[in-house]
């Protein structure tokens, strides 16, 4: 069957072609972006600036009298390194004008959380328990673990990072621990350092 | 994912829907002049996704290119050239063993080129909710 044409054409209407264009082209943009794969939205600078509040954290702890004290210690240092982390992350991706729970954003956050909410409910369980001296351990094991999770979705040094911070949880767990505070600054410290500038440099900031 | 259009593509212009209204009123022109801004090199698609995908990587293979943007060899080494030519994106030839190896990576100028382009986008988004 033949198309009908009307008589009287439609104006042409207002350019919406413009506006769609151009929201479908960031759209490209954006998807070119996740699947080259490359992007992260994880900061290297911020992990860095951890690893800095990690090491003065560690310098503070071992200075202190009892295991309990250097916890506190450590408790501090957890409050405020994820509030620079998270301020670095926004950054970074407003910069990158990435929207932060896009796709692999959003998958990143479903799959660190669980393992980080597990850690402060244990770290309360044990401390009950007074089981002090084996939170160290278990917070590396399962930051690491959420690190790993989270990384299957992100640059692949992301889990290697993780993967490192497991290792480090192991040791931990199976020695003394006077060693604690020094194997916290290793990992929290040293790791973050150690893998944040190559993030930083190759991976957008 | 359908393969990209050939580099004779650009020279389509880009706009020509909203030329047709150009002059009915002052929002449209203004838009329109925005529009006429934009920077045809990167706006064409398989150049934009290149230059996209090369902002958030150190530098890519021809293959990860060719892989990622689901062109043939012919149609991303002219769109890649030309993109070279705008000093864009830098190329290095090396070899792999016996394997020659091309890379390309995003130059300062086509950073800022993505961002003009960016901006542009978002300008014409703007002035769209705005009327």
């Amino acid at each position: 069957m033949a198309s009908v044409t009307p008589l009287h054409r439609a104006p042409a209407s207002e350019p919406p072609a413009l506006h769609a264009r151009a929201m479908d082209n960031l759209a490209f943009i954006r998807d070119t972006m996740e699947a080259a794969g490359s992007f992260t939205a994880v900061s290297g600078w911020a992990m860095v600036a951890v690893g800095i509040i990690a090491t003065v954290a560690a310098m503070i702890a071992s200075a202190q009298d009892s295991v309990l004290q250097s916890l506190y210690v450590w408790i501090a240092a957890a409050v405020l390194a994820p509030v620079v982390m998270l301020w670095g992350i926004v950054r970074k991706a407003r910069r990158a004008r990435m929207p932060l729970l896009s796709g692999p954003g959003r998958k990143f956050v479903l799959s660190f959380s669980p393992p980080i909410l597990v850690g402060a409910l244990l770290t309360i369980v044990l401390f009950r328990a007074g089981l002090v001296g084996a939170i160290p351990g278990m917070w590396l094991l399962l930051y690491g673990t959420a690190v790993v999770a989270g990384g299957a979705f992100s640059v692949k040094i992301v889990p290697v990072m993780g993967i490192c911070f497991m290792l480090a949880g192991t040791l931990a767990v199976f020695t003394p621990s006077a060693w604690n505070d020094w194997i916290m600054a290793a990992a929290f410290g040293g790791l973050h350092i150690g893998f944040g500038i190559p993030i930083a440099r190759r991976h957008g900031g | 994912m359908a393969k990209h259009g050939t580099a004779r593509d650009d020279r389509r212009p880009n706009v020509s829907n909203l030329r047709t209204v150009r002059g009915k009123s002052d929002e449209v022109s203004v838009a329109s002049s925005r529009a006429d801004a934009l920077d045809r090199l990167i706006h064409e698609r398989l150049r934009l996704g290149i230059v996209s995908a090369l902002a958030v990587n150190d530098s890519l293979s021809f293959s990860d290119l060719k892989k990622l943007m689901n062109t043939t060899d012919g149609n991303l080494s002219v769109h890649a050239r030309k993109l070279e030519e705008a000093e864009y994106i830098a190329c290095t030839k090396s070899f792999e063993g016996r394997m020659p190896k091309t890379r390309y990576r995003l130059t300062p100028a086509g950073r800022r080129a993505l961002e003009r382009y960016l901006d542009h986008m978002e300008a014409l988004i703007r002035a769209t909710r705005e009327r």
